[in-house]
């Protein structure tokens, strides 16, 4: 009898574990099915065409990718130095006393929810950038600040995770040589720890290509190339956002799609970037 | 100058830049948990927890409408996800092990924790939203199902392997069946952790927004009833700030207000329940 249960409860376990990869499959199938339509109207063309013009039936995806683009290495220039500042002042500078508060406020505020960074952002950051920047405040530098600042809470605290892996005794080794902070923090720890810390770099890059709402309240949705950075824009995930629930047509639907597929494949590809080359899991236990 | 005091010279200066940017970093995370608070604060009330949803200009429109849809759509989250995610994380900790099958679902889990969850929305819309004709709490529900999978899957997996092997041999070598060796054994000693890891993915989900946008929708009323769309507060609190109102952006800061002190609570009792086990 037991030797039943077993078999039903170790194939069920089985069955559900396996049922990830189907599903994420699934993902890809209905994304691409739905895509379609709108693969076939323009080809290549979606991801080179500036114009997206929902009344004319003419959807180019280059706005939101350009918008998409930009804003995130805004946002990567901004917060790549303040985690890098943040970690090493948490794992070499603070006071043992200190680590801990400040670390776990750190790990804490990255569990805000990206939605309430967003309405912050709307209502407290835009009327700043309107007052130095010029223009009305929404825009791509809003964006792209917001989003660095969103994004910087967990950047700074696998950055110190990496920092941390380090082992005591060669930075000791260092310091018994003379070495100063900053010695050991360049000859010892970033040698040892780059590829993590590279690795959460592109991490979080992957999270903040497909952050919604952080950039959804203050990016605009306008779907026009502009190199003024003060000017309104969009993204990827701001255009779902704002037109997903109002299209009005196959086509419309379909390009909406395409470009969810798309955003899909992108952070795929850059999470696995980071995942596989830079970032080979710890088995706990070993 | 001599070399060594050059040295100690960047190294001040590299240390002096290191602590500005930790007060950098810091000091905008204060200022959006005060803003948080002051607003949030400011415009709580008890009719907040009474009313629902209100016209713009009306005094008297609260949350309840939210709260309560918040609540129903994240249960059904963590009752479909929960039981699914350990289940599959028992296969991979206690069955599949190092195997190729299990690491691959490992690997994928891993990077759908952090893939966008718009699209996730987007994926729900097409199976649940368009052939059903209208949008619902279930759909809803299912997107953050979808969510929240492989965070518990990764956890639990963690989690299990953390229980000695010791205990496992000796309950076999007791005679017990190893699905009584992993229920009765290894999910025991896993139970604060397992425990850790689920309430930080109904943290997580319940702070989510894009994947409600275009399933669950949103309705300014009160309504119980899954196969319709339901209100939510991260939802509720999207349309409400972006509204020109400033009664309807005052109730948004409440609805921030609420929902970040539901999810930092969250995470702090998760926090402790670690402490608590790492300190027997």
């Amino acid at each position: 009898m037991s030797n039943i249960i077993d078999k039903i409860f170790a194939n069920s376990t089985k069955f559900i574990a396996f049922g990830i990869l189907l599903l994420v499959a699934w993902i890809f199938t209905v994304l691409f099915e739905h895509s379609l339509e709108s693969i076939e109207a323009f080809g290549f063309n979606f991801i080179t065409e500036d114009k997206w013009a929902p009344n004319l039936e003419k959807f180019g995806a280059l706005p939101a990718i350009y918008g998409s683009v930009i804003s995130t290495f805004l946002a990567m220039v901004l917060a790549v130095p303040l985690a890098i500042g943040v970690a090493i002042f948490l794992s070499e500078i603070a006071h043992a006393k200190l680590k801990a508060p400040v670390g776990v406020s750190i790990e804490l505020l990255a569990a805000i929810p990206s939605v309430i960074y967003g309405m912050w952002g709307l209502f407290y950051f835009v009327p700043i950038v309107r007052d130095i920047f010029g223009g009305i405040g929404i825009s791509m530098l809003t964006a792209g600040i917001v989003l660095s600042i969103m994004i910087l809470p967990f950047m700074a605290a696998v950055t110190r995770d990496a920092m941390n892996t380090t082992p005591d005794i060669l930075k000791e080794s260092a310091y018994a040589l003379g070495g100063t902070k900053w010695d050991v923090v360049k000859d010892i720890i970033i040698p040892y720890a780059k590829a993590g810390i590279i690795g959460s770099f592109i991490l979080a890059l992957g999270r903040a290509i497909g952050e919604t709402m952080a950039v959804t309240f203050v990016m605009g949705n306008v779907h026009k190339i502009s190199t003024d950075l003060t000017e309104p824009a969009t993204s990827i995930p701001v255009t779902l956002a704002n037109e997903f629930a109002e299209a009005d047509s196959g086509l419309y639907y379909s390009s909406l799609f395409e470009l969810s597929l798309l955003l899909l494949v992108i952070s795929f590809t850059i999470i696995s970037i980071a995942k596989f080359y830079f970032l080979r899991r710890k088995r706990i236990g070993q | 100058m001599t070399h060594t005091q050059k040295r100690i010279i960047i190294n001040n200066i590299v240390m002096a830049l290191s602590t500005l940017s930790a007060v950098i970093g810091i000091s905008f995370l204060i200022w959006i948990l005060s803003v948080l608070v002051i607003n949030g604060i400011d415009a709580l009330s008890m009719t907040i927890f009474a009313n629902e949803g209100a016209p713009p200009g009306n005094e008297d429109g609260g949350l309840k409408h939210a709260l309560i849809g918040q609540l129903i759509l994240v249960t059904y989250a963590t009752l479909f996800g929960v039981p699914l995610g350990v289940l599959a994380g028992t296969y991979l900790s206690e069955y599949g092990q190092k195997a190729k099958l299990a690491e691959t679902i490992r690997d994928v889990s891993d990077i759908m924790m952090s893939a966008p969850s718009i699209v996730i929305g987007a994926f729900v819309y097409a199976i649940v939203v368009a052939p059903t004709g209208h949008f619902s709490g279930w759909a809803g529900s299912i997107a953050l199902t979808i969510i929240m999978l492989p965070i518990v899957l990764r956890t639990t997996d963690d989690m299990l392997q953390l229980v000695p092997s010791t205990l496992r041999e000796a309950a076999f070598a007791l005679g017990a069946p190893k699905y009584k060796v992993i229920t009765q054994v290894v999910y025991r000693g896993a139970k604060a952790g397992i425990l850790t890891g689920i309430l930080l993915a109904v943290a997580r989900v319940a702070g989510e927004t894009a994947p409600l946008l275009f399933t669950s929708f949103n309705d300014n009323f009160l309504n119980t009833d899954m196969s319709q769309p339901m209100a939510s507060l991260t939802v509720t609190m999207y349309n409400y700030a972006t509204s020109p109102y400033e009664d309807w952006q005052k109730l948004g800061w409440a609805a921030a207000f609420i929902l970040s002190m539901f999810i930092l609570t969250l995470n702090i009792i998760g926090r402790l329940f670690l402490l608590k086990r790492k300190g027997k």
